[in-house]
């Protein structure tokens, strides 16, 4: 593959409906520059979704992108991280120019081992990006579903804690026992 | 509009508690809020947006847009910050104030807390002082704000407090599982663990049901209406008097005062944005110790050109909250039990008494962590992302116990909060500018505290523990900002006499943390109740009718 050639854009309904799928492997179709996102380009919802899925990768549970982290941050971005729009726009840039000067090739089409290459690289070139995108990923996955990046509220079942959590404990609560 | 006795700035815990003394005595009264009443249907439980953790803003106020204050940080420089920054100090903005979503801790101070200049000597550059009153003074109006608020607990293993008369009025909350882990592992190590008294219903109480001990408390509204506030007791047994009217979404602009210098009520503008007057026989400032300060130095006047109750450069000064430090420790076997409100067990063994340290805090297990408050308490040596930060979440979340406590700060006068010359509000008010920082021996106070929180925890079975001992560089912390407005008999180092009332003007008066003159090493609102009921109860011993005489 050209190292020229623009992947596919991926819309915001694709992408939910990629999260519903195991693996980064999402089909590619919509070409426009901006799709359905509030605030990302297509183009850089694909960037951010690498990013994101170094930070929380999947095992035998989702990883960040899989759990609805993107619509969280695109969400945010045109919210209360408004602020943080260009930092994202500047940032994501680098990540690919980083990309292509390693490997010619676009981040999304690199292999797993050249994705960690161009994160260790961005960490090192542009930390306090990297760091926002780790501090946005993180509390987009681990966060209230209610903001669209926990989807199911997948990442509390995983660290058992009930949602929703049980109400009216107190009639049923079996640590109600006299104080040793 | 109709002149009144009384008009309160800020419906929080301590304007709640001076409105139903005041209406029920027979003034009228009104209360001006800034922000709104918010009912039970309002308690989203939102982890990223709540009053604890602010990463998409505060869920009670103030709104992040057209509320900016001005931080200056230690090198100088200084920053335009919005309320859900930590730099800003934000408490609440709503009926109730910081008593809607707080964790209700109920602490009285120690007598020695009252008197820290004559027990410690002050340390070079602080304003360590002595308070005006003594623990006694105050007795009778902590246990009035323990029995009309609605405290449970169990003082009575508590060898460290002030003599009281009466226990608490209800029992504690059942032991959840890290009380069951702390509290044999205190006692091996000579300590003295007690459950923390809370502003929450353990029964049946005040005609409301009790905590159901869900994971959702510090930072929410309870929906069950189980924790204690001033929105859910004093507010509205005032509005039932039928003596007092409260009016939310009013920002007061400044105080009015008159050609011989007495206080006429108040300019605030409205919840459309007009200015109104609501004049009053008295004055007073319920705002939190920032936003009191604030309204003071704003309400200039001929006589008053540097702000009211300031002729002396006194308002503003000595800004204070608590260092927080502790320990978190991991544990090979489950800690987390899922009952709520988490925080159940103190003690007070180092509030005072270590040579060497000028007082101390308590330390307690925090409240119960969602998932968003882990990520950072992890152990040393984690990987920051990928797969080894995923995997040490699922070990942890539910093996951690953390350990901490408010360190008692030692005040400096240059701890301020002063008027900024360029930034305005949404009203076109000036907005406080906050200046200072944690005076060296405070955080070596805190430091030792830390390790004292790890000992605890090695002792209860942490196999690893991570000291929480940073250096915030800000003076304070949001909820328990005190000390802007001192209480002294000396009008030249305070702002009000020992019954709250300005020096300067005796129709003025201040009541809430700003006229703490230490802050305890306990977190404050009980203290604060507290001084509301024994001021109310002064005022109403002065009142002649229709109008305050001192």
């Amino acid at each position: 593959m050209k190292a020229s050639k623009k992947p596919g854009g991926l819309t915001r309904r694709q992408f939910m409906a990629a999260g519903a799928m195991a693996g980064a492997a999402w089909a590619t179709g919509c070409s426009s520059k901006h799709g359905s996102w509030e605030s990302l380009s297509d183009d850089h919802a694909q960037t951010l979704a690498v990013l994101c899925d170094e930070i929380v990768p999947a095992d035998d549970f989702p990883s960040a992108s899989q759990a609805g982290v993107l619509i969280y941050i695109d969400h945010q971005l045109a919210r209360h991280y408004r602020r943080f729009r260009k930092t994202y726009a500047r940032g994501l840039e680098q990540t690919e120019s980083i990309s292509e000067s390693q490997f010619r090739l676009h981040l999304t089409q690199a292999s797993a081992e050249q994705r960690l290459d161009v994160v260790h690289a961005l960490v090192q070139q542009n930390p306090a990006f990297f760091e926002l995108v780790r501090k946005h990923t993180l509390e987009g996955y681990y966060g209230s579903p209610r903001h669209g990046g926990n989807r199911d509220a997948v990442s509390w079942r995983m660290l058992g804690v009930s949602e929703p959590p049980i109400r009216g404990r107190a009639q049923y609560d079996l640590t109600n026992k006299a104080r040793s | 509009m109709k002149r009144v006795n009384a008009v309160i700035v800020g419906a929080g815990a301590a304007g709640g508690i001076v409105a139903k003394e005041l209406a029920t005595a027979g003034l009228s009264v009104v209360l001006l809020e800034r922000g709104l009443w918010y009912t039970a249907s309002d308690c989203r439980k939102d982890d990223l947006r709540n009053q604890r953790t602010t990463i998409l803003g505060n869920a009670f106020g103030p709104d992040d847009e057209g509320n900016p204050r001005v931080w200056i940080d230690p090198r100088g420089n200084s920053h335009v910050v919005a309320p859900s920054e930590g730099s800003y100090q934000n408490n609440a903005a709503c009926v109730g104030g910081g008593t809607l979503s707080y964790g209700a801790m109920a602490w009285r101070y120690m007598p020695q807390d009252f008197r820290m200049r004559s027990t410690y000597g002050a340390p070079a550059g602080s304003s360590l002082e002595d308070w005006p009153i003594g623990y006694d003074d105050l007795e009778p109006f902590y246990e009035k704000a323990e029995y009309e608020i609605g405290v449970s607990g169990d003082p009575a293993p508590n060898p460290f407090q002030g003599a009281r008369r009466r226990g608490l009025p209800m029992p504690p909350l059942p032991p959840n599982r890290e009380f069951g882990i702390l509290e044999p592992a205190a006692k091996r190590l000579g300590l003295h663990p007690f459950p923390i008294p809370m502003l929450r219903n353990s029964v049946r109480y005040n005609g409301r049901g009790p905590c159901m001990r869900c994971r959702w408390c510090v930072g929410f509204a309870c929906e069950v209406d189980a924790k204690n506030g001033s929105q859910n007791t004093v507010i509205p047994t005032a509005l039932a008097s039928g003596n007092c009217e409260l009016r939310t979404q009013c920002m007061v602009k400044e105080i009015l005062t008159d050609e011989r210098g007495r206080a006429r009520g108040v300019a605030y503008f409205d919840e459309n944005g007009r200015l109104e007057e609501q004049l009053s026989d008295i004055v007073v400032v319920s705002a939190c110790a920032i936003e009191s300060a604030r309204l003071l130095l704003n309400s200039k006047s001929r006589l008053f050109p540097n702000g009211l109750g300031n002729r002396y450069d006194q308002v503003g000064r000595h800004l204070q909250g608590h260092l927080y430090t502790g320990a978190v420790g991991f544990f090979d076997f489950e800690t987390y039990d899922d009952v709520g409100p988490g925080a159940s067990i103190a003690i007070s063994d180092y509030n005072h008494g270590t040579p060497g340290l000028c007082g101390g805090g308590l330390l307690a297990n925090e409240f119960i962590r969602l998932p968003i408050h882990t990520l950072d308490r992890l152990p040393p040596g984690t990987p920051r992302w990928g797969l080894g930060h995923k995997q040490a979440m699922r070990d942890y979340h539910r093996r951690t116990i953390v350990v901490m406590g408010p360190t008692q700060q030692i005040p400096m006068a240059t701890g301020r909060a002063t008027l900024d010359p360029m930034v305005k509000d949404q009203w076109g008010l000036p907005v406080a500018r906050l200046e200072g920082n944690s005076h060296p021996h405070t955080t070596e106070i805190g430091d030792v505290q830390a390790e004292r929180a790890a000992a605890w925890l090695k002792e209860a079975g942490a196999i690893q523990t991570s000291l929480m001992n940073g250096r915030p560089e800000i003076v304070s912390s949001g909820q328990h900002q005190a000390g802007t407005c001192r209480m002294g008999n000396d009008p030249k180092g305070s702002v009000v006499n020992r019954y709250c009332q300005i020096h300067d003007v005796d129709n003025v008066f201040v009541i809430d943390g700003s006229v703490h003159v230490t802050n305890g090493g306990f977190n404050p609102v009980l203290t604060i109740m507290a001084i509301a009921y024994m001021a109310s109860d002064a005022l109403l011993r002065n009142w002649k009718g229709t109008s305050y005489r001192s």
